[in-house]
C-alpha cells in the first residue's frame, strides 16, 4: 500500500490520443471528443486507485502523464 | 514479394527493407546495428537512413522541422513537387505537416474514438465467428489467409461503407501499393490511377445517397466552413483503406504465431480473460508491424550524420520497441507486462489515427480465435512467410489443430 495522497495530470501538448490511461483507468481519465485525455476532475487519486494510476504512467507512449505526492 | 535488389552485405552501409533477411527476422539486424552506429545508411532508393533506437525514433518523429511526412513510403519513386500539393500530400493527414495537419486530423479524430469504435465490435466478433465457422472439423488451415487476412478488410470495407464483395478488390490494391515497391513509376501510377477511379465511383454514389458511414461523414465535413475537395475525399479515403488493412493483418498473424509456439503463454490467455488488455498490447509492443518513413526537410548534421534534403529516413517503430534502454528484456513476450510505453502506433502528432479500432480488431480476434481453437500450434515452422518491406506481418502461417 502507498500511503499519502497522490495527485495525477495529463499534459495537453503531450498527449496524442493514444486512450491507454482510460484503457487502464477510466475512473482517473476522460476523454475530449477528439479522443484526448484529462484527468477527471482536479486528479486527485483515490487510494485504492494509485496503482492504476501509476499503469497509466508506465502505459502512455508520450510520456505525457505526471504523478504526484500532494501531501505525505 | 518481388526483390530486384541485390542482397545487404553490411546492414550499416547497404541496408534494405526489402530484403528477405530483414522480412524474415529484422530483430538481429536491429540489435546489431544499436551496438555499431546508431544510424545506418544506406545508398538505395536514393539515399535512406535509419535510426533504431527509441531515443532516436522519437526524436525524428516529434521533429517536423527537419522532417516531413510528405512521402511516408520509401520507393524508388520519389515524390516532385508537382504531385504532391504541399502542406496536404497525397493522402491527408498522414502526408501533411503542420500546421494544415493538425486541422485536418481534428477533423477525423472524432469518428476513431472509443465510443464509434466500440459500435464495430459485435460486427467485428461476428465476422471473427463466420471465418472460424468455415473451418470447422479442418485440422490445418493457414491463420494468416483463412482468418487474419479477412478480419481488418471487411471491417474497413464496412466502416466507409463499400459493398462488402469489394474486399478482394481491396487486398490487391493494397498489396501492390504496400509491397510490390519495386514497381516502376509507371506500374505504380497505374495501380493508383484504377485506385483513384474505384473511390471516384464510390464517392459519386455516396453523394447521391449519403448514409451513416464514413465515406459519407467525409464527403459532409467542412473546414473553415467549406467543404472538403473530392481529390482530399479520396486521399484519405485511400489512407485509411491502405493504413487499416495490411497493418492490421499483420498485427493480428504475428500475435498467433507467437501463440502458435507457446502453449504456456496460449493456456494462461485462455484462463485468464483480464490478462487481455496487457497481452495485446504485448504483442503490439514486441511484433509492431509498422515502419514509417519521412523525407528530410533540409540539409542537416543528425547525431554526426550528414542528412540532406530529399533523403528518405525509415523510422522503424518495431526496432524502439526492442530497444532494452527503453524497455526491460525486450526480446522476451510478457503478457502481463506493466510497464509498456511502446511505439507501436507512432509517436506524436502522427499517432496512428485508426489505433482504437486496431486494438479492438486485434482483441476480438484472438478471443474468438482462442475460444475455437485453444490449441494450436505451426503444422511447419519453416513455410512461415513474412512480409517485408515497411509492413510486416506473417503472409502465411499453416496452423495444426490437434
Amino acid at each position: 500500500m502507498t500511503a499519502g495522497t497522490f495527485r495525477v495530470h495529463v499534459d495537453p501538448d503531450k498527449c496524442q490520443g493514444h486512450n491507454r490511461c482510460y484503457s487502464v483507468s477510466p475512473d482517473l481519465f476522460d476523454l475530449d471528443e477528439l479522443g484526448m485525455s484529462s484527468e477527471v476532475g482536479e486528479g486527485l487519486v483515490p487510494a485504492d486507485l494509485v496503482g492504476q494510476a501509476r499503469l497509466a504512467v508506465d502505459n502512455c507512449p508520450e510520456q505525457a502523464i505526471s504523478l504526484t505526492m500532494v501531501r505525505p | 514479394m518481388t526483390n530486384r535488389h541485390p542482397p545487404v552485405n553490411d546492414w550499416a552501409t547497404d541496408f534494405d527493407h526489402t530484403d528477405p533477411g530483414w522480412a524474415a527476422d529484422p530483430y538481429p539486424i536491429w540489435a546489431d546495428l544499436r551496438q555499431r552506429c546508431p544510424v545506418a545508411h544506406s545508398e538505395r532508393y536514393g539515399g535512406t537512413w535509419l535510426p533504431v533506437t527509441h531515443e532516436l525514433v522519437s526524436e525524428v518523429a516529434y521533429d517536423t522541422e527537419h522532417f516531413t511526412s510528405r512521402s511516408i513510403v520509401v520507393s524508388e519513386r520519389r515524390p516532385g513537387p508537382d504531385d504532391l500539393p504541399a502542406p496536404i500530400g497525397l493522402s491527408p493527414p498522414i502526408t501533411s505537416d503542420p500546421p494544415y495537419h493538425g486541422i485536418i486530423r481534428k477533423m477525423l479524430l472524432p469518428a476513431f474514438t472509443p465510443g464509434p469504435i466500440a459500435a464495430l465490435e459485435p460486427f467485428t466478433r461476428e465476422l471473427c465467428r463466420e471465418l472460424l465457422a468455415a473451418t470447422q472439423g479442418r485440422t490445418a488451415l493457414d491463420a494468416a489467409t483463412d482468418y487474419a487476412q479477412h478480419i481488418p478488410v471487411r471491417v474497413i470495407v464496412r466502416f466507409l461503407g463499400f459493398p462488402p464483395e469489394d474486399a478482394d478488390i481491396f487486398r490487391r490494391f493494397i498489396r501492390q501499393v504496400l509491397e510490390d515497391v519495386d514497381q516502376s513509376a509507371d506500374e505504380r501510377r497505374e495501380t493508383l490511377t484504377e485506385l483513384d477511379a474505384y473511390m471516384d465511383a464510390q464517392i459519386a454514389e455516396h453523394a447521391q445517397r449519403p448514409r451513416d458511414d464514413l465515406t459519407s461523414f467525409l464527403l459532409g465535413a467542412e473546414i473553415g466552413g467549406e467543404k472538403l475537395s473530392i481529390g482530399h475525399v479520396r486521399g484519405t479515403m485511400t489512407l485509411l483503406m491502405i493504413a487499416g488493412i495490411d497493418t492490421t493483418w499483420s498485427a493480428i498473424g504475428a500475435a498467433l504465431w507467437h501463440l502458435a509456439q507457446h502453449p504456456e503463454d496460449r493456456r494462461r490467455l485462455a484462463a485468464e480473460p483480464a490478462l487481455m488488455d496487457t497481452a495485446v498490447e504485448e504483442f503490439l509492443r514486441a511484433y509492431a508491424p509498422v515502419t514509417m518513413a519521412r523525407l528530410v526537410a533540409k540539409d542537416f548534421d543528425f547525431h554526426g550524420c550528414p542528412l540532406k534534403e530529399g533523403d528518405w529516413l525509415l523510422l522503424p517503430f518495431p526496432a524502439a520497441n526492442r530497444d532494452p534502454d527503453a524497455f526491460e528484456d525486450p526480446d522476451v513476450v510478457r503478457l502481463d507486462r506493466a510497464r509498456n510505453r511502446h511505439a507501436a502506433f507512432g509517436l506524436g502528432r502522427h499517432r496512428c489515427l485508426g489505433s482504437n479500432l486496431a486494438r479492438m480488431e486485434l482483441r476480438v480476434a484472438l478471443e474468438e480465435w482462442l475460444a475455437r481453437y485453444p490449441d494450436f500450434e505451426l503444422a511447419d515452422p519453416a513455410a512461415v512467410t513474412w512480409s517485408g518491406g515497411q509492413v510486416r506481418g506473417p503472409r502465411t502461417l499453416p496452423v495444426r489443430i490437434p
